[in-house]
């Protein structure tokens, strides 16, 4: 994908036992994605708390994505359920406040799916990249 | 200030193809704690991992970053590897620059830029990691069944046969379960009982196993390597050590009018009895519910005609308390009930049957003695429906019905239909059907001789109505391939009704916080790779409690839990996973949020008396974790409002320091 | 609007006091005028009776102050509840945040509270307040007695009522009210419907005011945490002054989402703001969410219930699809 100068910064929690392991496999097939997205390794897409979303954006992410093991495919049975509860909630919350809801984004990623993977950051990315610069979670307070 | 080593490993070309890892190591000299980093041609080789230990001494190292392959690839390796250098092996963390990096992507600028992030967030979090060590508890070397069907017999059976004790806990008075009420079995069509009382014979001769039949579980406490569970033995009013099973009891007992549980209430049974003959243990049961002596003081009849004295009124239920390393849940199915589908008129008519039914109608030792006969009028059927998928993939009768396949019935229905064609050929048999579902060794040779050799009439479609008539029931259905309507006067109607599970494994479930589907049947560790584990550490699951299944199914099952079970018993000491949740227990509100979201049910909570600055002192309820159980998912410190619980190994400041690295 | 006078509760609290069921009284304060109250305990009948009050001013959620209060001491403490109280006290239950044993809670109506707060900023040199059915007489130093119709003065809270049921007492003065359907959603509706870039220039306008007083986070039944992430140093997030722009917004952010499922909307957050920013449309919209995506649940209407975002079903919208229907799309 082409954008110009602008690259968006991204930050992609990944659960250990699917999603990691398909970014991982995503690298065994050499199925390309952009640099821009680093990706932070938690047990499990629970883990993620909303705390550490806000915080990606406060300190300049573009955009934040959450990739889990499939509803039902859990290591821990129940635990994406959760973060699908949360995160609906948190995106929503935040969508009222007008921030862009394609900064954010929950995706669900099997150990076999890398090119899911690749596919989904592609396409991220360039959602991301498309809003441009992440203001208004950088600047919400009135900068007078 | 920790001190920490960075190593950058090349992996040959792997990543110094895309990778400047000379630059990466130079950039991490300037962050802060980092006192040494360097890069090498292969980290994970022999020569590698001696470099690292030597790092380790040389510059007194306190954490290790290794820029490498994936943590999923070599983690293990380079924990093993600080361990050797004396460093706690929690003290290592991996930038994944290979998968994650280059590997995806092409130019060098661009890799080693991100190279540089990802050892840096590496860094960020070495930082804070602490050492960790992980718990170690015993295991108890027995298991415990619960649930005495074909499952629990085949699991019991496989562990003692590795020489372990094995308790069967069933609460009807025998063990056999379902597969011992069967008649015959597909695709075989050998003899159920002839395959199965064996097996229980061997079961109650076998040294290893006790069976506590007529007993319940009523509690679990502890976790894997360490239940304890109390087990309720009901009061049979029968001494099992000294009862005979000789049946004089049985025989002489006045009260001959008790429907017969295993023969589904088709004929009747005394209020003392021996379910069937090959039950074991074989010893009667009094029947509080219908013994004239229980209930008004008045007979004795048994106790008189009992050679062997083993006839007890006083009797009262007991309690025992027994220590587990492993439980396996074989709790079983029961079909469900038939009274709300109206439309084929169960309620209404005793020709309206279930399968399981129609099995002690056939069965040598059933109500007729073998001889297929109308339930009404004990008059040999010329015409039979059977009606598959009663209740079962049943979207829209949520309300009565299942929604999932109770994948049995398709084979057992195509085994009566032909079992009957082969002993009644004069016989009519019509299967209405959804769809014939045959995947299984010799199931569709099975069904297909149903067919095309013995005649059975396939009809695709449901039977939408049945309508009990001047004796005859009126079968209206529909035909989808011919599309039209058919009307069938039948003498005997066969539902095959949808199986559930058995309605103690609910509160089973909850004792053993073990998680359920919404259908209530056990959940497993993981679908396809840990099939016969529950979630819950230490408990195991065999049969039909997890899922629909046939007799070789549940059988390969109930030896696959036994492994399971073996492979753990085996052990003498269990080790944890350290990375697993921890309560601040100052900064805790005892709210029970996390308690709520916990899938193995590893916090509890406890009242703890706090010193107050004033000096006085407070008593808090606070959440404690119990390490032997918590698996480390981490949904917990999400739940916690206050922080106080955190992840070991991915604590919230770890993360969020990671976070920052990448952000700068 | 009293439907129950100042006497009737002085009298029950010191029937309960002389029978011994209590030991202490939480109640008003009187100050120096009617409409400046103080929520207070009282140990005995002589302060009782010379400072116990009840008017109309009497609003704030007396069940936070059940906590520390009841951790004090093993005497048992008599508490009076409003109806948006007793959501509180029921969550609080829930949570295992105080002994029930210690407390006797006495029901008592409400037909809406004033604020003092508003009347001030309404009306110059107020000295005294007096209700009479629905008009409310205020006495002023320079400009007389002004008369004003209860509710235009009624405080914004209670304009949305949506209980005025009791779920929790051991006694009740007075008559139970009913449940009431209270178009609460209405401003968070309005909100939803606006352009993104209309949404974030209200929120904008709203919390860049944002003072970070922790007023909010204070009075809210809610917030009880022993400590909370915000003043945590190893919370990452812990800041008592706004550090940088988005320090404000994530504060109020993560606040809303840490009572999201236990806030029973009593409005506290918003009466005691300095800056009148409408903290409980943050709130609001996560219980209208969580309504709408999880099905109706009401913190705090019974005790041990568990609240949605605790809960899962295997069927849950994506979090995609939430947010399209969380402003109306679908």
């Amino acid at each position: 994908m082409q954008v110009n100068e602008y690259k968006p910064l991204i930050v992609a929690f990944c659960c250990n036992w699917c999603s990691y392991a398909g970014a991982d496999l995503a690298g065994n097939n050499r199925l390309n994605y952009p640099a821009d997205v680093k990706i932070i390794r938690v047990p499990c897409s629970c883990r993620v708390n909303p705390m550490f979303i806000l915080r990606a954006f406060q300190r300049g992410a573009d955009g934040v994505i959450l990739c889990g093991c499939h509803p039902g495919d859990c290591h821990y049975t129940s635990g994406n359920y959760y973060t699908r509860r949360r995160m609906a909630l948190l995106f929503s919350m935040l969508d009222y406040l007008g921030i862009e809801k394609e900064r954010t984004r929950v995706e669900w990623v099997s150990a076999a799916e890398g090119a899911k993977f690749a596919a989904t950051m592609n396409d991220f990315v360039e959602t991301v990249a498309a809003l441009g610069e992440n203001k208004r979670l950088e600047d919400l307070r009135c900068k007078k | 200030m920790k001190r920490i080593g960075v190593f950058v490993c090349h992996c040959g070309t792997n990543i110094a193809g895309t990778v400047d890892v000379k630059a990466v190591a130079e950039a991490m000299k300037h962050e802060p704690g980092v006192v040494f980093s360097t890069d090498y041609q292969y980290m994970c080789s022999q020569a590698g991992q001696e470099m690292i230990k030597a790092a380790v001494k040389e510059h007194r190292l306190d954490g290790i970053v290794v820029c490498s392959c994936s943590p999923r690839m070599h983690e293990a390796t380079f924990r093993k590897t600080a361990a050797a250098a004396g460093l706690n092996s929690y003290m290592v963390e991996i930038a994944n620059i290979r998968e994650q990096c280059s590997w995806v992507h092409k130019e060098m600028p661009i890799g080693t830029e991100k190279a540089i992030i990802l050892a840096k967030a590496a860094v960020a979090k070495v930082s804070l990691n602490a050492p960790l060590t992980p718990g170690e508890s015993p295991v108890t070397k027995r298991a415990l069944v619960i649930g005495g069907g074909i499952a629990g017999i085949q699991t019991a059976l496989d562990i003692a046969d590795a020489g372990f004790p094995v308790d069967i806990v069933e609460t009807k008075p025998t063990i056999g379960g379902k597969m011992a009420q069967l008649d015959k079995t597909f695709p075989t069509l050998d003899c159920a009982a002839c395959i199965l009382t064996p097996k229980m014979v061997d079961v109650a001769q076998n040294e290893k196993i006790r069976i506590f039949s007529y007993s319940e579980v009523t509690d679990v406490k502890g976790f894997v390597g360490n239940f304890d569970v109390t087990i309720k033995r009901k009061a049979r009013y029968v001494n099992e050590t000294l009862c005979t099973g000789c049946g004089a009891c049985t025989e002489k007992c006045p009260m001959k009018k008790v429907p017969n549980e295993f023969n589904l209430g088709m004929d009747n049974r005394h209020a003392v009895y021996i379910p069937f003959a090959q039950a074991v243990p074989k010893v009667a049961t009094i029947d509080p519910n219908h013994c004239l002596m229980l209930k008004s003081g008045k007979c004795g009849l048994c106790s008189k005609v009992c050679g062997a004295g083993a006839i007890d009124y006083k009797a009262k239920d007991e309690f025992l308390e027994e220590r587990y390393g492993a439980i396996v849940v074989a709790t079983g199915f029961n079909p469900i009930s038939m009274e709300k589908f109206d439309e084929f008129a169960y309620a209404q008519s005793k020709d309206v049957i279930t399968s399981l039914e129609l099995e002690r109608l056939m069965n040598a030792a059933g109500p007729t003695g073998g001889t297929l006969l109308r339930p009404s009028d004990h008059q040999h059927p010329h015409t039979i429906v059977f009606v598959q998928c009663v209740g079962s993939r049943c979207e829209a009768c949520a309300e009565k019905g299942k929604e999932y396949c109770s994948k049995i019935c398709c084979m057992y229905t195509a085994k009566h239909a032909m079992l009957i064609r082969d002993k009644y050929p004069d016989t009519d048999v019509y299967v209405f059907y959804i769809d014939v579902r045959t995947p299984g060794k010799n199931f569709d040779e099975f069904y297909r001789r149903a067919v095309e050799e013995y005649g059975v009439h396939y009809i695709k479609g449901m039977v939408g109505k049945v309508t009990p008539e001047n004796g005859v029931l009126k079968v209206q259905g529909s035909d989808l391939i011919d599309n039209r309507q058919l009307h069938i006067d039948a003498d005997l109607v066969v539902l095959a009704a949808a199986i559930e599970p058995d309605k103690s494994a609910r509160p089973l479930a909850t004792m053993l916080t073990a998680s359920m589907d919404t259908n209530d049947f056990f959940t497993e560790a993981h679908p396809k790779l840990r099939p016969v584990e529950s979630p819950t550490a230490g408990v195991f699951l065999s049969g039909t409690c997890q899922g629909p299944k046939d007799i070789p199914e549940t059988v390969s099952q109930a030896g696959a839990a036994a492994s399971k079970v073996i492979g753990l018993l085996c052990k003498d000491k269990l080790l944890g996973n350290p990375c697993v949740a921890h309560s601040d227990e100052m900064m805790c509100n005892g709210c029970s949020t996390c308690e709520k979201v916990c899938p193995y049910g590893a916090i509890t909570y406890e009242d703890k008396e706090f010193r107050m600055p004033d000096r006085t002192t407070k008593v808090r309820r606070v959440a404690k974790v119990n390490e032997a159980v918590c698996q480390g998912c981490g949904a917990c410190t999400v739940a916690c409002m206050s922080g106080a619980m955190d992840l070991k190994g991915f604590m919230n400041k770890q993360i969020m320091a990671e976070v920052d690295a990448i952000c700068k | 609007m009293q439907e129950v006078t100042r006497d009737a509760l002085l009298n029950k609290a010191l029937e309960l006091l002389k029978n011994g069921t209590v030991d202490r009284v939480l109640g008003y304060r009187v100050g120096e005028f009617s409409y400046d109250v103080t929520p207070a305990v009282f140990e005995n009948e002589d302060a009782l009776k010379k400072d116990f009050c009840w008017n109309s001013f009497c609003g704030a959620n007396f069940s936070k102050y059940l906590i520390s209060e009841t951790a004090k001491t093993e005497k048992k403490l008599l508490v009076f509840l409003k109806p948006c109280d007793s959501y509180s006290f029921n969550q609080l239950l829930t949570e295992h945040r105080f002994d029930r044993e210690k407390v006797y809670a006495v029901g008592v109506p409400c037909g809406g509270m004033l604020s003092g707060k508003d009347l001030r900023e309404k009306v110059e040199s107020v000295s005294d307040v007096s209700v009479n059915g629905d008009k409310v007489t205020v006495k002023t130093l320079f400009d007389g007695d002004l008369e004003f119709d209860f509710e235009t003065l009624l405080s914004d809270r209670c304009k949305n009522c949506k209980s005025k049921k009791h779920v929790a007492y051991d006694e009740l003065l007075g008559e139970d009210g009913e449940v009431l359907d209270s178009h609460r959603f209405d401003e968070v509706e309005r909100l939803e419907q606006m352009t993104p870039d209309e949404r974030f220039a209200f929120w904008q306008g709203e919390l860049s005011r944002c003072i970070r007083c922790n007023a909010c986070r204070d009075v809210c039944p809610a917030c009880t945490c022993e400590k909370c992430v915000f003043d945590n140093p190893n919370s990452g997030v812990q800041n008592k002054a706004a550090a940088d722009s988005f320090e404000e917004k994530m504060f109020h952010i993560i606040r809303a989402f840490h009572v999201a499922g236990r806030c029973t909307d009593c409005g506290e957050c918003s009466r005691v703001c300095p800056q009148h920013i409408p903290l409980h449309l943050l709130n609001r919209k996560f219980i209208k969410d969580i309504n709408s995506f999880y099905g109706d649940y009401q913190a705090g209407a019974e005790v041990g219930s568990r609240a949605p975002i605790v809960n899962y079903t295997t069927d849950d919208p994506e979090p995609s699809e939430a947010v399209e229907r969380g402003h109306g799309n679908a």
